[in-house]
């Protein structure tokens, strides 16, 4: 399933249930896959054209009149295009503002450079009380929205728009805040998020075939940081890398380093875009240029072991 | 004198008072506002003091959160809470910051600061009202550098496209900002016509007024299908000669005992 379809499904069954519950677009309803819902739920979903800073103030005045808004747009234009609206409407003022960003890195393909958003974990990472959760598949995102609505603060999710491969089997259950070993292994651990976490299993995979035997750790939410199952994970193997679809600056690299400078100062290494800008390009054009295929996991993983 | 002039005088006060127990503060922007503020708390805003979260009630969103001082002394006057309180602004671990935080003082309906913010939050509370269906009216006051903001005119856009005719925002139209006169440093031109042209129900009044402000507002009340825009045509730092002599330099500045006796005397 798509995730955007995955998105519209579980947006219908919530606002079934909650009335609480809005959506806020900014002409990208048809792409994100939110379109259907106007017509199912007219009073209770705004399309605020292409204005995303107003949508954002607007979906914290709602919050504070007692609703739990979603705001969906792409990635670029939900982190750095507002972050000064979700800094100060909706995080400093306490608003609960569910904002998914969609096509996050090079997920964004076509679109190219302006869009291709590298830095927006970074940039909302740094702002108190948001949890940052990259989707690894529809399923889990699917299990993961209810959740989101629960949490108390405000909430930045990352997913792509279209189908990426599943990870996660029918019987998964999904639990906030905790990361998932999704393959065991006792060589070498890999921190992966999102997309990045298929490419990381492809890779552990290949690798047990060489008799490497990696761990693979899917963190779910970047923020706040599953440390108990990560540091259980290196305690073991005493060898890591992170995986991730964003800069290595201010994403999984940094939070992983910054976490096991502090309990557990270990080398670390990265795969993920390193400090440069995007371009247009298939997702597999795009992984081969940033050096983020499961070759390219595979080759860091045997230079550190 | 009526009774509401004479509210709004001790509301001046307690407004200098407020800042010269810091030494220094937003003093201009906040003076600017003090008629509508008691026009609002006084007679048009549906509010309860001793249940500041109460459901339904009228909200207000102040946009130029940088007037705290203003509202501050307007909700103290009407007893949000005690007299006291009021001198720990901008004091550390104080409930009255220099900008409006709903999280921190009572009677506050919107954390504001960040200029051209309040408008789309204003906007977000009445689209909320709407879905609620309780008959509350949204206000929010705008600044005149303020609208220099784009995110203004996003929210603007959005007002009026959704005909909030529960909404009711006022325009500080002082024509001054920090660095000087707005004529000097970026135009906004005719504030009415611009608002008008992006489909508000229009006014422009004496921003001193506080009758003429009432009547205005249930005026405005009566105009279906749009969202409305009362210009207030105000003087920064009203009410207080040296404020007002300082022209834009009153939009933050410090003020001593001595000032604040002579701003007392004044306003008496």
């Amino acid at each position: 399933m798509e995730f955007r379809q995955a998105l519209c499904k579980t947006l219908t069954e919530l606002m079934e249930k909650d009335p609480r519950i809005c959506v806020l677009d900014a002409d990208l309803a048809k792409p994100n896959g939110t379109f259907p819902l106007y017509e199912k739920f007219q009073d209770r979903c705004f399309n605020a054209g292409i204005s995303e800073a107003n949508m954002a103030s607007v979906a914290a005045g709602l919050s504070a009149y007692g609703m739990i808004p979603f705001i969906v747009t792409f990635t670029p234009f939900a982190s750095r295009r507002i972050c000064d609206q979700i800094a100060v409407s909706i995080a400093y003022a306490k608003q609960k503002v569910i904002i998914i960003g969609t096509d996050p890195g090079i997920t964004a393909e076509l679109n190219g450079g302006t869009h291709m958003s590298f830095e927006d974990v970074s940039v909302l990472r740094a702002i108190p009380t948001m949890l940052i959760y990259d989707a690894t598949d529809a399923n889990q995102l699917a299990q993961a929205l209810p959740q989101l609505i629960e949490y108390d603060g405000p909430v930045y999710v990352r997913i792509p728009r279209k189908t990426r491969p599943d990870v996660y089997k029918e019987d998964y259950e999904f639990k906030l805040g905790k990361a998932d070993v999704v393959k065991k292994g006792k060589d070498v651990t890999i921190i992966a998020t999102g997309t990045m976490v298929y490419e990381s299993l492809v890779a552990a995979e290949e690798l047990e075939k060489e008799g490497i035997s990696a761990e693979v750790i899917s963190v779910n939410t970047i923020k706040p940081l599953d440390e108990e199952t990560i540091l259980a994970s290196v305690k073991k193997t005493n060898k890591a890398i992170t995986c991730e679809n964003h800069n290595v600056i201010g994403g999984l690299y940094s939070a992983v380093a910054e976490m096991l400078c502090r309990k557990y100062p270990m080398h670390l290494e990265s795969i993920g875009v390193q400090d440069e800008f995007g371009q247009v390009g298939k997702y597999s054009d795009l992984l081969k240029a940033y050096n983020m295929t499961p070759e390219d996991i595979k080759k860091l993983v045997k230079n550190i072991i | 004198m009526n009774n509401l002039e004479q509210i709004a005088k001790e509301i001046r006060i307690l407004n200098v008072k407020c800042i010269e127990s810091i030494g220094a503060g937003h003093i201009g922007g906040s003076l600017s506002i003090v008629d509508v503020l008691t026009a609002l708390y006084y007679k048009e805003m549906n509010i309860d003091p001793k249940n500041p979260k109460k459901e339904g009630r009228d909200r207000l969103v102040v946009s130029k959160g940088h007037a705290g001082p203003g509202v501050y002394a307007t909700l103290c006057h009407k007893g949000y809470f005690e007299e006291k309180e009021l001198y720990t602004l901008n004091k550390y671990g104080t409930n009255l910051p220099s900008h409006c935080d709903m999280n921190k003082t009572p009677g506050v309906d919107m954390t504001t600061g960040s200029l051209g913010q309040g408008l789309s939050c204003a906007i977000g509370l009445a689209v909320g009202s709407k879905i609620k269906k309780d008959n509350a009216t949204i206000y929010a006051i705008i600044g005149d550098g303020e609208s220099q903001e784009g995110q203004i005119w996003e929210g603007a856009f959005f007002a009026s496209h959704k005909k909030l005719d529960n909404l009711i925002v006022f325009l500080d139209y002082n024509r001054m900002q920090l660095d000087g006169y707005l004529e000097e440093i970026n135009d906004s031109g005719n504030m009415v016509d611009k608002f008008k042209s992006f489909g508000f129900d229009t006014y422009s009044i004496d921003g001193h007024n506080i009758d003429l402000i009432c009547e205005t507002i249930e005026k405005a009340k009566t105009v279906k299908g749009a969202p409305h825009m009362i210009v207030l045509n105000t003087t920064k730092g009203k009410g207080v000669e040296f404020a007002e002599k300082a022209g834009p330099n009153c939009h933050s500045m410090p003020i001593s005992k001595e000032a604040l006796e002579e701003a007392i005397k004044g306003l008496k």
